[in-house]
């Protein structure tokens, strides 16, 4: 009998994620602030082709000409000027593990990913700053025909493919992030599956910010081709820092008939960054498109991963959880367009609030005209740890069509006295009852997760929950 | 020397309403008592101050484990000392998969001094004495993957508390009408299962209501509560007249504590 929940086995007491490498290894490093000849160093470092530079100055014209949105968090004190946009680690990409450089690899080993699961993950691709240094591609997959690369070199490698789709899913002038990304953009990831192929184990990439007031940019695109299904996970972690910092990704998925692709988040941003990501697919005919996205830590997070429903039978999921503490706001929530006839879309979101964090849950459910018999169902549960702590609703529905369900529930609770009380009298401390029931209200959409993911988020809630309780 | 955990004169209050009041009682490791007493006389009230409950207040009084005070400890601290609670009415913890909450119950009871984040019993030690338990007390393993008493039956959820009790041996068990619910065969398999477990070594109070529990676990004290107080204390054939006879004899022995219940009824109501 599998009576583990590998979850607790590993231990916590060693796990820090308050480490910080030396940063003075950099080769490039661009000045601080934001004007156009930044964004054209950004492009000819790049040696980037010239409609890329084109589309890199267009943006920034609109990013600039944009307000600043004002809804979701306060982002009143975001100094664009008073950030790097763009420094390189290292030249070369590394292609064998022991090639990596001694820090970064010291930087995963803090982060606690095991050696076996490494070489049990085919593809690792690692975005160190704001490239990827190290990448393997398992040989098989690219027989395939699979291209798992970073969006950097899939410009460069495969000029066409990528010209074809970048910026089709989430156009410059869609919002001012997604402008200020689309100008400064630097790595991320770029996945070309073609059709019929199906990968059977998950794509990996990890994130992560280190240098004071770095912005990071990355951009990632996937194509899963039709009848093909890949499932992309990426994770970051980030060192604590001093002062503001910038998280600003954007995320394109196109997901064509018969389809399947889910995307796989984790995020834990220091307490000082602005996570403002934005994050789409467009599902055709029979498709399915789900976003797991897990928010941890970060000052602001305003991310509401979109799904188009472009063709009958096109099914869209997004699992969000999020967890505010002390200082930090999480304004997540998901997206679901239903534009053609057919369609289902189900928003799963579960939310914890303490020591004075806000979560709160936006939504917009869409249901174009024409779009009958669409079905889209909304669970969205807060649990408030604390007073002091704080949790909102904002579900908006938007239906121009008649024939369509629409299912919306929405809880809110505390940490009942009776369930600690329970946990407690078998003898378990109070942090540790208590990390077991936050657990627990998440285990549905943990238990969604790549292993080694579950852990990892298990392990952060329980930190979390020390600090909290008692 | 003989486990004992001694009661006296507690009082306790419930959000300012005093439910106990003045309850004297001693047990010893391998005595078993039974706690008999109409609805709301205070015996779950008794089980749950005992357990350290924070709504359950002492006013006066205290609870002693082998000489250690309880009334300032907290659920986890007393539980560590060997105090077990079945619940009458156990909780559900979504979420949180019975086998992974009683591998950190039992490894605090059995290394009392441990801290969160410390080791855990290792994990096959642990299943191989879970699947023990569980296949004695007829359980399926299948309910180790389930999470905490979510969807179980009435009956599933007495027989997940003799679990735990199986699994952490305490020194002292309070079983709160743990019989009640269970069809009767389920009754049979707690009544054996708790058989096996009592011993020597550990101290049980039954509160209950029917007979079957006490004919498999004979109990060689019965008490009977009434307002708040413990009335009478006797031997089984105690136990067997109240079954027989109910409790009418009983509340006009002792018209004071009858009158009182009847007030404590009144302002709860
Ligand atoms: N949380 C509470 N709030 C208010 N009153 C309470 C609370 N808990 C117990 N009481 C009251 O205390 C009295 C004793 O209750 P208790 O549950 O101890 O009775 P009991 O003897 O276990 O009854 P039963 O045989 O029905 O289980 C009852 O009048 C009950 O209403
Ligand atoms: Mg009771």
């Amino acid at each position: 009998m599998a009576t583990d929940s590998p979850n607790k086995d590993v231990g916590v007491g060693d796990y820090q994620y308050g480490f910080h490498d030396q940063t003075d290894t950099y080769t490039f490093k661009s000045r601080k602030g934001l004007d156009e000849e930044i964004v054209r160093q950004i492009s000819e470092l790049k040696k980037e082709p010239q409609w890329m530079t084109d589309f890199r100055l267009e943006a920034f014209r609109i990013f600039e000409e944009k307000p600043m949105p004002n809804w979701g968090g306060d982002l009143s004190q975001l100094d664009f000027q008073d950030i790097y946009y763009y420094m390189r680690a290292s030249d070369n990409q590394e292609r064998d593990w022991d090639d990596v450089p001694e820090d970064i690899r010291k930087t995963y080993d803090r982060l606690g990913i095991p050696e076996a699961e490494k070489k049990y993950l085919a593809g690792v691709k690692a975005q160190y700053e704001s490239e990827v240094v190290y990448g393997s591609l398992q040989e098989d997959l690219a027989k395939q025909g699979v291209i798992f690369t970073d969006t950097d070199s899939a410009m460069r490698d495969h000029p066409e493919l990528f010209r074809e789709y970048f910026g089709t899913v989430i156009p410059s002038n869609d919002n001012k992030f997604a402008a200020l990304n689309s100008a400064v953009w630097s790595g991320g990831s770029f996945i070309y599956v073609p059709p019929g192929v199906q990968i059977d184990f998950p794509l990996q990439a990890y994130f992560r910010i280190n240098t004071e007031n770095m912005g990071q940019f990355e951009r990632t695109l996937i194509i899963v081709d039709e009848g093909a299904s890949v499932h992309y996970v990426e994770g970051c972690t980030a060192p604590t820092y001093s002062s503001e910092s910038l998280h600003s990704a954007v995320v394109e998925i196109i997901v064509k008939k018969n389809a399947r692709c889910r995307y796989t988040t984790i995020q834990n941003w220091s307490n000082n960054v602005y996570n403002l990501v934005t994050k789409r697919a467009m599902a055709y005919r029979d498709s399915l498109m789900e976003w797991v996205d897990g928010n941890l830590g970060s000052r602001l997070t305003m991310k509401y991963p979109a799904i188009y429903l472009m063709e009958p039978g096109a099914r869209g999921e997004t699992l969000s959880i999020a967890f505010a503490s002390d200082g930090q706001h999480q304004d997540a929530g998901a997206k679901m367009v239903h534009c053609a006839p057919h369609t289902s879309s189900r928003i799963i979101s579960k939310s914890i609030s303490k020591n004075g964090g806000r979560s709160s849950y936006r939504g917009l459910v869409k249901v174009d005209k024409n779009a009958k018999d669409c079905k889209s169902n909304v669970v969205c549960d807060a649990l408030i740890l604390d007073p002091e702590s704080r949790s909102d609703t904002y579900p908006y529905i938007e239906v121009d069509e008649e024939n369509v369900v629409i299912e919306h529930e929405a809880s809110v609770s505390k940490i009942a006295e009776e369930q600690l009380f329970y946990l407690m009298s078998r003898g378990l401390s109070e942090v540790e009852a208590s990390s077991m029931i936050v657990t627990g209200f998440i285990e549905p959409l943990v238990k969604e997760l790549p292993m080694e993911y579950a852990v990892e988020m298990n392990r952060l809630i329980e930190l979390q929950m020390e600090g909290s309780v008692g | 020397m003989t486990s004992l955990l001694k009661i006296e004169n507690l009082h306790v209050n419930v959000e300012e309403t005093p439910i106990l009041k003045g309850v004297n009682l001693e047990v010893k490791a391998g005595e078993i008592h039974a706690l008999m007493g109409e609805n709301g006389s205070g015996k779950s009230t008794l089980a749950y101050a005992l357990a350290g409950h924070p709504k359950y207040t002492i006013t006066e009084g205290t609870v002693e484990l082998d000489g250690a005070n309880l009334n300032e400890l907290d659920p986890s601290e007393r539980a560590r000392l060997g105090l077990f609670l079945a619940f009458q009415y156990p909780v559900t913890i979504p979420g949180v998969k019975v086998a992974d909450f009683l591998r950190h119950a039992i490894s605090n009871i059995r290394n009392p001094d441990r801290k969160e984040g410390e080791g855990l019993v290792p994990m096959r030690e642990f299943r191989k004495e879970l699947k023990e338990q569980m296949g004695s007390l007829d359980m399926k393993t299948e309910f180790a993957r389930r999470y905490l008493n979510e969807g179980f039956s009435g009956g599933e959820k007495k027989r997940m508390e003799i679990l735990q009790l199986a699994m952490l041996k305490p020194k002292f068990a309070i079983l709160d009408e743990t019989d009640s619910g269970l069809d009767s065969d389920a009754v049979r398999f707690v009544s054996e299962g708790l058989t096996k477990l009592t011993g020597p070594e550990m101290g049980v109070m039954i509160i209950t209501h029917h007979e079957r529990l006490l004919q498999y676990n004979i109990p060689q004290y019965a008490h009977v509560m009434m307002g708040g107080r413990i009335v009478e204390t006797g031997d089984v054939s105690l136990a067997e007249e109240i079954h027989n006879e109910g409790y009418t004899a009983l509340r006009e022995r002792h018209p004071e504590a009858a009158a009182e219940q009847e007030q404590v009824e009144a302002v709860t109501q």
